[in-house]
């Protein structure tokens, strides 16, 4: 089959989000295209840890810290004046190759930052590195221990983030300069700019969803899928676990920190409640709803659910919903919810057992 | 460092030692006869201290620890029927998130109850400055109400364990669920009672280091790990362990604040977590025959 049906859906999703866009722009309210964008981006974080807990059964409560790499360091390398540096080895060999970016601030200082591409790759990098780290020895363990070593990964990455100077400690970092990806197409939040960022960004997630499509439907994704039913047998049967479940961790690193610079970029800022733990709960959430082991559940309900927190539908319960959700989909669902029919509401309990 | 300060740094280190480990027990009672460690043991402490705060406006201070107390041991039983009861044979991450999901929803609850200001009980002696002297420093007698208080509940929890006929059933759920069954004894309701059990001493360590530590509704996450952290050092399930483990982290985490940003203190027990959790994940002091026995 030279044309897998895979691609008929993503074509589909293609479709829609073109849709979407043209239908907002006829009843007048592109404002929604704002959330829609922030919501892709999420969704970008939210199909990575899928691929984790889905397809390796691997639970992850850290992954807001891998986004706020992502974020804070793109963010810190674009908005940082270097040019007290600029005589130092480092940033001279930079300046040569062109990875630095001369403009002026507000007030017309000149300012030495860090271009935004390659900001971009050193911040994906540091997650890439992070996770390899933290992923030898973590992926060893299972359960408990793996839920609370990557919810304390979390929390560190958070107070590192609130207590340096550099990361702008509890105000953040703001005004974040646009990232040029090519001339004539920035991700920044200019209302101007809205219609572009708006495929920018569903345009990355498309293009993660089908890396990660093809994946599942490639001798790893089968792995996987061994590795999730039992890992003793796979093991038995020559696959080598350890080593696919420390890849994957490193992709949804690797989604988590795009996300979170290309947002920074986006909203021109980043503050240390992205890095905090309800974030993680809420992505875990998020990826329970879908049905765990459901890359286009993942999708639709992080940028449904994302998308009705970013318009303030959940007001001052923001959090306390997605506590909810969490509870609901684990003991009514826990295949998630586009597994439920009506009849399988009250079957629900007899079938669970197995889970 | 002179040996006022050492003092100083010492007592600070015991009394946060212990009401870990006072929070690491909470997690051992839970996990002995369920097997699932409850990630809303943190939110215990909280409640304890809130409302025994709020209770406090009606009456005085002693009843209004117990009310705190009996309130939390409630909570801990609803939460047990409600969410935990009726699930047969769940797998490990499902109650993971399950109790992250319980501990949300308590620390919201907190958040629309209490707000987000910080509170706490009045010193029970005397007030915040009132010291007294013991081997030539000075410390607030709060910090030795704190110790006497956690340290009679953990004496009083192990001679329960050991010699009321309702202890031993208890152990005889953990160490064997089907066989303590078959022995006539009510399993469901012995998992019900640890529940109380650890939200009752919780609450009363909640309470009694509210004057030192503030209460606030987002304690509760920070709690929790540190007790988990000291659950694992002493070895899943050893709570006498857990009191050595306790102290050690304590006193580790008060002595870190002399080399370090107060800020990374966290980092400090969550980096010695992370060490144990690769190196030893049975613990200090347990077997690695006995850890490899128990589904982790």
């Amino acid at each position: 089959m030279t044309f897998p049906k895979r691609y008929l859906a993503v074509a589909g999703l293609l479709a829609m989000v073109v849709g979407i866009q043209q239908l907002t722009a006829l009843t007048g309210t592109a404002y929604y295209l704002t959330q829609l964008t922030m919501a892709a981006y999420y969704s970008l974080l939210i199909i990575g840890l899928c691929l984790l807990m889905g397809y390796t059964g691997q639970l992850s409560l850290g992954h807001a810290g891998f986004f706020a790499i992502g974020g804070y360091i793109s963010a810190a390398l674009t908005t940082h004046d270097f040019s007290a540096h600029g005589d130092t080895l480092l940033l001279g060999l930079m300046e040569k190759t062109g990875m630095l970016m001369h403009r002026q601030s507000l007030y017309g200082e000149p300012l030495l930052n860090v271009h935004p591409w390659p900001a971009c790759f050193i911040a994906i990098g540091m997650a890439v590195l992070v996770a390899l780290v933290l992923g030898v020895p973590v992926l060893r363990l299972k359960g408990h221990y793996l839920a609370m070593a990557t919810l304390g990964f979390g929390i560190i990455i958070y107070r590192v983030v609130l207590a340096s100077e550099f990361f702008g400690e509890a105000d953040g970092i703001s005004e974040v300069p646009a990232f040029n990806l090519l001339p004539g197409l920035s991700v920044n939040g200019d209302f101007a700019f809205r219609v572009t960022n708006y495929y920018i960004a569903w345009g990355l997630l498309l293009l993660g969803l089908v890396l990660l499509l093809n994946l599942i439907h490639s001798r790893v994704g089968r792995a996987l899928r061994s590795i999730h039913g039992s890992e003793e047998a796979a093991e038995a049967m020559g696959v080598d676990t350890s080593r696919y479940k420390l890849y994957i961790f490193v992709i949804s690193a690797a989604f988590a920190a795009a996300a979170g610079s290309f947002l920074a970029h986006y909203n021109g800022g980043i503050g240390p409640s992205e890095a905090g733990v309800m974030k993680s709960v809420r992505y875990v959430a998020i990826v329970a709803v879908g049905g765990m082991a459901n890359l286009w559940g993942a999708l639709l309900m992080g940028v449904l659910l994302n998308f009705m927190s970013l318009r303030g539908m959940f007001g001052t319960y923001d959090d306390a919903v997605f506590g909810i959700i969490l509870i609901l989909i684990m003991l009514f669902a826990p295949r998630g919810i586009l597994s439920l029919r009506m009849t399988n509401v009250f079957r629900a309990r007899a079938k669970t057992p197995g889970e | 460092m002179d040996s006022s300060l050492f003092l100083q740094y010492l007592f600070a280190g015991i009394t946060y030692g212990i009401i870990y480990a006072i929070v690491a027990i909470g997690f051992n009672i839970i996990y002995n006869t369920t097997g699932i460690i409850n990630f809303a043991q943190g939110e215990f402490l909280m409640l304890g201290g809130m409302i025994s705060i709020s209770m406090l406006q009606f009456m005085p201070l002693p009843l209004a620890i117990a009310v705190a107390v009996l309130v939390t041991m409630l909570i801990g039983a609803l939460i047990e029927m409600v969410f935990i009861r009726w699930i047969n044979n769940p797998s490990v991450l499902r109650m993971v998130v399950i109790t992250i999901g319980i501990s949300i929803l308590i620390r919201e609850a907190a958040l629309h109850v209490w707000g987000e200001s910080v509170r706490a009980l009045p010193y029970f002696i005397g007030s915040a400055v009132t010291s007294i002297a013991v081997f030539g420093t000075r410390i607030s007698p709060q910090v030795l109400i704190v110790i006497g208080a956690c340290s009679i509940m953990v004496l009083g929890l192990s001679l329960f364990f050991r010699y009321t006929s309702l202890g031993r059933e208890m152990r005889a759920c953990s160490a064997n669920r089907r066989a303590a069954t078959l022995c006539g004894i009510n399993v469901k309701n012995k998992v019900t009672l640890s529940f109380m059990l650890s939200a009752g001493i919780g609450a009363l360590a909640g309470a009694v280091m509210s004057p030192i530590t503030y209460t606030q509704y987002d304690n509760g996450t920070g709690l929790a790990i540190k007790g988990f952290t000291v659950a694992i050092l002493g070895g899943l399930g050893n709570s006498l362990a857990a009191v050595a483990a306790g102290l050690i982290l304590g006193i580790i985490e008060a002595f870190s604040v002399s080399f370090l940003p107060l800020a990374f203190q966290d980092a400090v027990a969550i980096t010695i977590l992370l060490i144990i959790l690769f190196l030893r994940p049975h613990g200090l002091f347990g077997s690695s025959e006995a850890a490899r026995l128990k589904e982790f």
